[in-house]
């Protein structure tokens, strides 16, 4: 995939497709957004540039998730978190290859990536948490 | 406290919350407006009802959107401009908010604002995937985090930096279930022990089942006008001094602290600021508990304890009614119930009784100023209001 495609969320999550986990850097200020943006919502400015993230970092907060929606009922319970990756940036995911007990704020993860996209609207590719 | 109001309220109804079977939010809303104008003879709703400012949250749970003039219909306001306000579950506080707009502007000078929502008939796992829209669909939702997860990392990380405990948590809920049992129209009059909400079913760990505020039918309103004419309507007039409401990021990832909503601390500041009021000066308040977690972090987003510490200030009782700052006398939105659409104005509803002596068996002795707290999702919007007796 081109490097130079739109930043969009759509942009993001065919990246994640081809396993990169990609965020946007505006080229005039340095800030680095994730989820990506069109225009930094800084400095206004419309010239960004994609860079990769190494998909490792620290758990920041953690739950187990007991009552879902329909279409995760048949994965209760699992385990989602939100991690800071090493430049700052955070995300939210699911956890996998771990016990409840074992979640712990401030342990190592890494991004990992699921291998078919869904197959109904928005047919993205998930990234997903794991133990280092 | 000399702060010139910026509207007036004259008058606010309410629904008997709870699960109102074979009602729609159309027949819940006119039962809010009945009472507004039962309780305000002077005014002719024809006559004086301006426009409709009302708050909803989605048109999922009923397949009807165009909630506005439905809700001016019923409950007899046509002509007049009716428009639906949805800022999640902050929906009526921003309606409220628009209300003030709309009499500051000049336009107007008497206004019904209000909120519906009608939840139970739908399946848990419904409202659940309903609730979530209002959390970032492409990384959250799309992972699986519901909104009592949302609120379940917030807990998860303020148990880890400030030490706060799941007994806090559970006692947020005994105290508002004990609040509910004195309000005749709370969803749940029902008293509950620390042992059983803290034995409850797991929904999102360390949140259980009495952690979560109810999903519930109901619906609310209020009559604004300009201070000025106020007195034509009512010798009890309630005056809104101070109004704040604020932003912040979709994702809850995206914030700088899970521990606070900073939208929450900023509509806060300006709602003190605009009313010159204190925290230490608020007698009575009204705060979003959708979740446990959520009051203990009113308390420090609102100044009513340090940061870190709102889980001492429940722990002390000093939220209790008869304590030094009662939070939730009504049986806040834990055990009185959560239509979300309806939750800001509710607030409002319950602050009026409080300020007018009309609050009963829950009544804080002495109240004159009062305060209201509503967040919309897991803190992308909230607003926060300051009330004055007249």
């Amino acid at each position: 995939m081109s490097e130079s495609h739109p930043f969009t969320v759509s942009s993001f999550y065919l990246f994640i497709k081809e396993k990169r986990l990609m965020a946007a850097k505006c080229s005039k200020c340095g800030t680095i957004v994730l989820p990506p943006k069109p225009m930094c919502t800084k400095c206004f400015c419309t010239d960004i540039e994609w860079i990769e993230l190494n998909g490792t970092g620290k758990l920041l907060s953690y739950t187990v998730i007991h009552v879902a929606p329909e279409q995760f009922q048949s994965m209760v319970p699992y385990c989602v978190g939100i991690v800071e990756f090493n430049d700052g940036l955070r995300l939210p995911g699911i956890i996998k290859d771990i016990q409840p007990e074992q979640l712990k704020v401030g342990m190592e993860l890494k991004t990992d990536f699921e291998c078919e996209p869904s197959s109904t609207w928005p047919c993205w590719t998930r990234y997903y948490f794991k133990p280092v | 406290m000399a702060t010139k109001p910026l509207v007036s309220i004259v008058s606010a109804g309410l629904s008997k919350f709870g699960r109102r079977e074979g009602l729609m939010c159309r027949e819940l809303f006119a039962e809010a407006t009945k009472e507004a104008f039962e309780r305000c003879p002077n005014l002719d709703p024809i006559q004086d009802v301006e426009a409709l400012f009302v708050g909803q949250m989605g048109e999922s749970y009923e397949h009807q959107g165009h909630t506005g003039p439905t809700l001016a219909d019923w409950s007899g306001l046509l002509p007049k401009p009716a428009i639906r306000i949805e800022s999640a579950c902050a929906s009526s506080g921003s309606a409220l908010r628009t209300g003030i707009y709309a009499i500051l502007s000049g336009l107007h000078k008497v206004v019904m604002v209000g909120g519906v929502e009608k939840m139970t008939h739908r399946t848990t796992a419904e409202v659940t995937e309903y609730l979530a829209m209002a959390s970032d669909f492409p990384f959250e939702q799309w992972n699986g985090i519901t909104f009592p997860g949302l609120y379940a990392l917030m807990a998860t990380a303020h148990m880890h930096k400030y030490g706060t405990t799941e007994e806090n948590l559970a006692q947020v809920a005994v105290k508002n279930h004990h609040n509910g049992t004195l309000n005749p129209k709370a969803h749940m009059q029902k008293e509950i022990t620390l042992e059983k909400a803290l034995t409850s079913k797991m929904v999102a760990s360390p949140l259980k089942l009495y952690d979560c505020s109810l999903i519930t039918d109901g619906a609310s309103c209020l009559i604004l006008t300009a201070p000025e004419i106020a007195k034509q309507y009512t010798d009890t007039p309630v005056h809104i001094i101070g109004s704040g409401q604020a932003s912040d990021t979709i994702g809850l990832y995206e914030r700088e602290e899970l521990t606070s909503l900073k939208a929450a601390k900023v509509a806060a500041k300006q709602a003190y600021k605009m009313s010159g009021v204190t925290p230490k000066d608020v007698d009575v308040a009204e705060v979003h508990d959708c979740f446990t977690i959520a009051e203990i972090l009113a308390y420090e987003d609102l100044g009513f304890c340090e940061t870190g510490k709102g889980g001492n200030l429940i722990q002390n009782g000093e939220t209790e009614l008869g304590g030094k700052i009662p939070v939730n006398p009504s049986g806040g939105l834990k055990s009185k119930g959560h239509p979300v659409g309806a939750t800001g104005t509710a607030q409002a509803y319950e602050i009026y009784l409080q300020l007018t002596g009309q609050a009963d068996k829950r009544q804080v002795t002495g109240a004159e100023i009062g305060l209201s707290h509503n967040v919309g999702g897991s803190g992308a919007t909230s607003s926060v209001h300051v009330y004055r007796s007249d």
